[in-house]
């Protein structure tokens, strides 16, 4: 079992592994709780590990693909030649969603340690865990669309399971409901979509169909149907409001790995416009989509998160507001793209900056969870109004919190700062009315930010929380991790974007090449 | 025309579904409502895999003959198992919601705003 | 280096603004500490002035979340009435507001190139 092997076999690996581990979680709580959770941290560093190499060499040396099943160019009898086999495909952005996915779940694992210690049926919680890994992976790899419902089914059940899992709180179950509701009727919408493509060219596989696809008028359904389901788990105006109730409601550790699924959907959106229909579809009117999406959602989330009580709700309300500057950024690229001169001078950097925003979302709302979970597991409530002088003994982690919200707020020098100035300086080329409302939105965030960290941890220390003190060192360590990305990402972003970003949207963005390393020249 | 039959009853089953979900304030209509989106689409996809004059892709032995591709039936299948899935999950936390909130009308969650 | 960002029209290099921040601290320690040496501790000195009403208690004093920001909330009453009631928290909506997305797109996408 050389490296090469554990290479060549990894996209399989990263799938299979977790999947195994999850189901055999109930035999390992056998062993003791020590072994159960050793063998969820081993799983996912080595996932993570495996990602890291995979992604390496993705970066270095292009796509790779994975075959299961049949022979390539199988013929059938009647001599027509299918793509009948199941596909892989990791490019640079499956590699890079990739190691957001493994890295937030690792950090998550970190923290569940002993953040959920207290809880009963905790075997039933990592499984989960681990499905939903294996539902991103899936989603991330997969070069088929069928699939692709398949593990967006996978990822919603896995992750309405432990939005519910705290189930004796009054509002778990109604969350999980909401979010539950949602998902399945956008996976519906995505399977009918999957349908209608089907049956116009039978073929699943995306590249097959991006090659065949002619934008005639079910190929125009098919895309209204895509565009608003992904938008909807994307957590978009006008269909944001299940994300603060499913945020809310569930574990922080979990509120994360949520984060990352909805990041997740953002890239099926991505795929779905830039590889499935590309250059072939209306490229400005789905261009205006994305922007005008993100517009509202920028605005609605942020003035949503101002007035809210809950700390939760209110960084659930910010996150739903942070997913809109990727739309704005990935649709004013998208609607040059049918325009090379502009698309060099500054599309292609709109787009670098969507998706270094989209790294640097997962690390500080991640962070924000955290902390906002920390105060739950300290204080046992997520209302402002009872909080209040908390830094004076939760050092470390009001300052995780003051990095966390600098770094929402976009200031320098840390990381949302840097890929905030990429969407603001591209999009001003395109229309300065957009770039000036995304500094407005920029200003009410740290606005929101600085009245949830005065009315948790500044003031006077309280009578009430004489007996509080400094989180365990696991959830330390969870933040830290997280607190000290943000950082250096916001210090280095040149390395960040040259080494991580610009592959991606290289892949991204060439439709071409996506075909031909699938089915050939 | 005959053969666009089972295409308008997709549409119907869509549209009864989409009905159930948006104007029925009752959690287990609601879920009900999916249920029947769900079948509206399974039928669409099995509808989408029959070929007039050609053998089902369930005989061993087959005449020699045109036999259709079964991937719509496996995806149908697929989705079938996961829609099982995913109502019984849906059923009991509506049952859970029940128990905390004693009323199943969507008006009355305690998540808003 | 590894740390300048270049963008379109310029660039943005991290480690120099931290740089300048440092100098501007550094200069606001030396302007600070031109000021007056005469402030004691332990004296009515440090004592809030609240024009002679006695000193509410430090926990009393804590200003709680719902009442920060009130003029802010006040002023944009309107807009706020308005987005809060747009927040139902009701499932139907959600569901509604998906079909709605839809529609719109349906006009915007299909019908646009059929007429």
């Amino acid at each position: 079992m050389s490296i090469d092997w554990l290479l060549i076999h990894s996209p399989a690996l990263i799938i299979a592994v977790p999947l195994f581990a999850a189901f055999a979680m109930p035999l390992i709580k056998k062993l003791g709780n020590k072994t159960r959770n050793g063998v969820a941290l081993a799983t996912v560093l080595l996932i993570e590990i495996l990602v890291i190499m995979l992604a390496k060499d993705v970066f270095a040396s292009g796509a790779r693909s994975y075959v299961f099943g049949a022979e390539p160019g199988l013929t059938l009898p009647s001599g027509y030649i299918v793509p009948i086999r199941i596909l892989f495909h990791v490019d640079g952005m499956s590699a890079f969603m990739a190691i957001i996915s493994a890295t937030i779940a690792l950090v998550a694992v970190i923290y569940s340690l002993k953040f959920m210690e207290k809880e009963t049926a905790l075997d039933r919680y990592y499984l989960l865990l681990l499905l939903m890994m294996v539902g991103m992976f899936g989603m991330e790899f997969t070069a088929d669309l069928f699939n692709m419902f398949v593990f967006l089914e996978v990822l919603s059940i896995a992750s309405c399971g432990l939005v519910a899992y705290r189930i004796h709180l009054a509002d778990a179950p109604e969350g999980a409901l909401k979010f539950m509701v949602i998902s399945s009727i956008g996976a519906l919408m995505v399977l009918l979509a999957t349908g209608f493509l089907y049956g116009q060219y039978d073929a699943l596989n995306i590249a097959q169909l991006a090659k065949e696809l002619q934008f005639n008028f079910i190929d125009k359904i098919a895309l209204v149907l895509l565009l608003g389901a992904f938008a909807m788990k994307c957590g978009s105006f006008p269909m944001h409001q299940w994300v603060p109730d499913t945020y809310s409601v569930a574990p922080a550790p979990i509120s994360i790995l949520l984060v990352v699924s909805t990041q997740v959907s953002l890239y099926a959106l991505f795929r779905v416009v830039f590889t499935l229909y590309g250059i072939s579809s209306n490229v400005v009117v789905v261009g205006w989509y994305l922007i005008v999406l993100g517009l509202s959602t920028l605005f609605i989330g942020v003035t949503m998160a101002i007035p809210q009580k809950d700390i939760k709700r209110l960084i659930s309300y910010l996150g739903v507001s942070q997913i809109g500057y990727m739309l704005i950024a990935v649709g004013v690229g998208f609607s040059l793209f049918a325009n090379p001169v502009e698309f060099e001078i500054y599309g292609f950097r709109a787009i670098e900056g969507g998706i270094f925003q989209l790294i640097n979302d997962s690390m500080y709302m991640g962070l924000l969870f955290l902390v906002s979970g920390a105060l739950y597991y300290r204080i046992g409530t997520r209302n402002l109004d009872s909080m209040g002088g908390l830094a004076r003994p939760m050092k470390v982690t009001s300052i995780c919190f003051l990095i966390g919200s600098l770094a929402i707020a976009g200031i320098p020098p840390f990381n949302g700062f840097a890929s905030k100035f990429m969407i603001y300086e591209t999009v001003y080329r395109f229309n300065p009315i957009i770039s000036i409302v995304a500094m407005l939105v920029s200003v009410l965030t740290l606005a929101a930010m600085v009245r949830a960290f005065s009315a948790a941890f500044m003031g006077p220390s309280l009578p009430e929380f004489k007996e509080v003190r400094e989180v365990p060192k696991s959830m330390i360590l969870g933040m830290v991790i997280l607190a000290s990305m943000v950082v250096f990402f916001g210090l280095f972003p040149s390395l960040i974007v040259d080494n991580l970003v610009e592959p991606a949207v290289r892949a991204l963005i060439s439709r071409p090449s996506y075909i031909i390393s699938l089915l050939g020249g | 025309m005959i053969h666009n039959i089972p295409y308008l009853a997709v549409v119907a089953l869509v549209a009864i579904g989409f009905w159930a979900m948006i104007f029925r304030k009752n959690l287990i209509k609601v879920i009900i409502g999916i249920a029947i989106i769900e079948s509206g689409v399974n039928f669409f996809l099995v509808a989408l895999g029959y070929r007039s004059g050609a053998y089902a892709p369930i005989y061993t032995h087959a005449p020699s003959g045109q036999m259709v591709l079964p991937v719509p039936q496996a995806l149908t299948l697929t989705s079938i198992v996961i829609g099982v899935a995913v109502l019984a999950l849906m059923l009991s936390l509506a049952v859970q919601i029940y128990k905390k909130q004693g009323t199943l009308d969507t008006r009355k969650g305690v998540l808003k705003k | 280096m590894q740390s300048i960002l270049t963008t379109p029209s310029g660039y943005w290099d991290p480690l120099m603004w931290l740089f300048g921040l440092a100098v501007a601290i550094g200069f606001a320690l030396f302007i600070r500490s031109l000021g007056q040496k005469s402030y004691n501790k332990e004296t009515d000195q440090t004592k809030p002035f609240i024009s002679g009403n006695p000193e509410v208690s430090k926990s009393e004093s804590h200003v709680k979340a719902s009442n920060l920001y009130w003029g802010f909330m006040e002023s944009l009453k309107s807009y706020y009435s308005k987005i809060m009631r747009f927040h139902t928290g009701n499932v139907n909506d959600y569901v509604l507001l998906l079909v709605f997305v839809i529609a719109v797109m349906f006009l915007i996408i299909v019908l646009a190139g059929v007429i």
